[in-house]
């Protein structure tokens, strides 16, 4: 059986505990354990997920509308490489308001799109999607549409959890260019700013 | 039901872990005493329990939390088994017309398992409020009186800063500070141009190696819980070496119900509730520390009532449960196009600033008595759920733009928090609720609250400043706040900064006080209170070094008399 990391942290402490008065693990095998917690948990992350709260047709709709929020670029992927939508539907299925406000959100996407277009979200045109989008993607437009109210209400919590879906991913961060979460012996400080 | 004890006659029995309770169980183990502490929660494992250097990726719900509870606040995935503003099943009440929100620990070490490690010496003009400015009371002791054990307390744990001279801010016995992150750069400039003191912090977090502990690795994450113990936790530094010492006992999961007095008027045992077995048991010793927290302590003893002491132990004054204080809090924040230039670096650091504002305006006469400090942060910090809301609500839209919005964003905003000196008054106390109990047959507080004038002078202070500085720097200040409504100012309601303290405090006379100034009951000779409730005065200074400094200067006092066969 392979070593766990349980097994190395719980050494890791017992040497550390007879040579010192108190609980301190040296850095370099603290840093080790961490570099097993991290593998560990990312072979867990790679298997493919399955919905706990959203059908099939909706989780495909929601995986639409977080691309569309965050899309892939040449500089990133999106949201849905990055998980966003399974992060979502993992919160939405232990929370009874999100369910409401989510899951009837969408509902209120399709019956809005079968009212103007004829078919669900997902089978509108391209163009057709585009328009209802913009349309309840800002919240001035319910000044001149109030009908848009609740769609705009659900556009923009959802735009906050694809958000917090794409910015926790690896993706994400890269993306965003954070660097850290590591061990350092001194603290450089702040870099030269770069004359404008 | 047959109420167990255990056998044995402990020396000092400590009822709470935390800053004070560990502090405590150090001196007076090493002192050569036998100690039993209670703690109402579980132990701490660090190994198991602490969340360093994990991404919000590894874990299913990045930080949120099941159902996404978490989003915000206080109480994310990654923060160290610290303690919650809810605990279920143990509830709290708020009188109609108060709010109050009390955040409690149940584990090993208290709230100094994630505590911001702010270790701030009060002034000596802070112990002299009332020869000062004529409002509130003078405190029984001196700075100088106390500034031998800050000296102590200081060089044990390890905090970090630098001599500066500033009469508001004594210095103390510190290591080296770490160098300024970027955004405090900036804001040490716009200070310096508006002639605001911006100095290093002083946090206890080791910047080297310290009494056999590593020094910090800048990760940033002290809150998580630090499994090098580079950081100061009540739970890794105070109760291994009093464990070392073969005299220490700890006793989890045990709820303290009641003191229990003999009949020459002396703390016989305390009673408390095995929170495994709901059963019933008693610990006796010679002499009892409260450090369960300044409201818990306050409650333990009004709930200890006996023919003896009807009002409950250490009240024959009438002050346990009065003068609760938090500190006045208004926070605010800004967006500073400057940092968008920065090129990607690691901007972590220690889990905290690097640089703060110490109370600046004590040279001159102000809108309002006392003064306040100014914590703040931001930049490029690991990104977390809740992170875009803001940016989400203020750009709208979706698709490319918003991306870009958000990668060109990040990193660019600072935040700051005021935190200052409240003065007590008698609308705020904490008392007995009449007709609940908590999970353990236990009456729970009912809190009063309401802030005075002063302090909500303070608080539009502290906003006109953060906007004040953030103009300076170049930058957009984002809050808005009202100067009326229930948080005026952006005020924060009662309890909310965790800085609760008063409830049983000190002084020199028994008919306006509860404790000497060795923290020692006038009314029960083996009783002491150690924790936040001892203070007279909630200065701007973070009260966690105080009550450890007295909490030391108590236990010397204790062993001293321990010594004379006065137990």
């Amino acid at each position: 059986m392979p070593i766990s990391r349980r097994d190395i942290l719980k050494s890791l402490t017992l040497t550390a505990i007879t040579g010192s008065v108190l609980r301190v693990i040296p850095l370099e095998a603290a840093e080790y354990a961490h570099r097993m917690v991290r593998a560990e948990r990312a072979a867990a992350v790679n298997q493919i997920y399955a919905p706990k709260f959203f059908s099939a047709h909706f989780y495909k709709t929601l995986q639409s509308l977080c691309q569309t929020i965050i899309p892939s670029d040449d500089q990133a992927k999106g949201a849905m490489e990055a998980g966003a939508p399974e992060f979502i539907d993992l919160i939405t299925s232990e929370n009874k308001e999100y369910q409401v406000a989510l899951g009837g959100g969408l509902m209120w996407l399709d019956n809005t799109c079968i009212d103007r277009y004829g078919s669900a979200y997902l089978d509108c045109t391209p163009q057709q999607q585009k328009e209802i989008l913009d349309l309840i993607a800002y919240r001035k437009n319910a000044k001149q549409d109030p009908s848009l109210g609740q769609g705009i209400e659900f556009f923009g919590f959802l735009r906050k959890l694809t958000a917090d879906g794409f910015f926790t991913s690896e993706i994400g961060i890269e993306y965003l260019g954070y660097i850290g979460n590591t061990f350092v012996k001194e603290f450089p400080g702040c870099p030269p700013v770069p004359e404008a | 039901m047959q109420v167990k004890r255990t056998p044995k006659t402990y020396d000092v029995c400590i009822i709470g872990s935390g800053a004070s309770g560990g502090t405590a169980a150090k001196v007076l183990t090493e002192g050569g005493l036998s100690v039993a502490l209670l703690e109402a929660g579980p132990p701490l494992v660090p190994e198991r329990d602490y969340k360093e250097h994990v991404w919000p990726y590894e874990l299913p719900h990045r930080g949120a939390g099941i159902g996404g509870r978490a989003r915000q606040g206080l109480e994310d995935e990654f923060l160290a088994p610290n303690g919650a503003w809810e605990i279920e099943g143990e509830p709290y009440v708020a009188a109609p017309g108060s709010k109050f929100r009390w955040f409690r620990s149940r584990i090993v070490g208290g709230r100094t398992n994630h505590w911001g490690r702010i270790a701030l010496r009060m002034a000596p003009v802070d112990f002299r409020v009332r020869s000062h400015d004529g409002m509130g009371d003078d405190w029984p002791l001196s700075y100088d009186d106390v500034a031998p054990y800050y000296d102590k307390i200081e060089s044990y744990i390890g905090v970090f800063g630098s001599k500066e001279n500033i009469p508001s801010a004594p210095d103390g016995i510190f290591l080296p500070p770490p160098k300024p992150r970027c955004t405090e750069t900036i804001i040490k400039k716009a200070c310096d141009h508006l002639n605001i003191l911006c100095i290093p912090s002083r946090l206890a977090i080791l910047t080297q190696p310290h009494n056999g502990r590593a020094a910090c690795h800048y990760c940033a994450q002290c809150g998580r819980g630090c499994i090098t113990a580079s950081n100061f936790s009540s739970s890794q530094v105070m109760i291994p070496p009093a464990e070392k010492t073969g005299r220490f006992t700890l006793i989890t999961g045990a709820m303290a119900r009641e003191l229990v007095v003999s009949k020459d008027g002396k703390i016989e045992a305390v009673s408390y509730i095995d929170k495994a077995s709901r059963e019933e048991k008693r610990v006796h010793a010679r002499a009892f520390i409260v450090a369960a927290s300044a409201c818990e302590s306050a409650r333990l003893l009004l709930n200890s009532r006996s023919t003896l002491f009807p009002d409950g132990l250490a009240n024959s004054s009438g002050v346990v449960g009065r003068n609760l204080m938090d500190t006045v809090g208004s926070d605010g924040g800004g967006y500073f196009p400057a940092l968008e230039k920065m090129p990607a670096h690691n901007h972590d650091g220690v889990g905290g600033m690097h640089m703060y504002l110490p109370w600046w305006k004590f040279d001159r006469k102000n809108d309002f008595l006392r003064g306040y400090h100014t914590e703040f942060g931001g930049g490029r910090g690991m990104p977390g759920v809740g992170d875009y809301d803001d940016l989400c609500d203020e750009h709208e839209g979706y698709g490319a733009s918003l991306k870009q919005e958000c990668k060109k964003k990040y990193g660019t905003y600072i935040g700051f928090a005021g935190r200052g000196e409240m003065i007590p008054n008698e609308n705020c106390y904490c008392e007995i609720d009449p007709s609940a109990v908590d999970q353990w047959g236990i009456p729970v507080l009912r809190f009063h609250w309401k802030w005075s004038d002063n302090e909500i002078k303070m608080a539009k202070d502290m906003q006109e400043t953060y906007r004040e500085i953030t103009e300076a720097a170049g930058g957009i200040y984002l809050t808005a706040t009202r100067p009326d409504g229930p948080n005026p100012h952006g005020i924060a309601d009662g309890g909310v900064i965790i800085h609760e303290v008063g409830t049983v405090r000190m002084g020199e006379h028994a008919k306006t006080s509860a404790l000497n100034q060795y923290c020692q009951a006038h009314d029960v000779k083996n009783l002491f209170v150690t924790d936040g409730a001892t203070f007279v005065t909630n200065a701007d200074k973070n009260p966690t070094l105080t009550i450890m400094a007295l909490t030391w200067r108590a236990s010397e006092y204790l062993l001293d008399q321990a010594k004379k066969g006065n137990l």
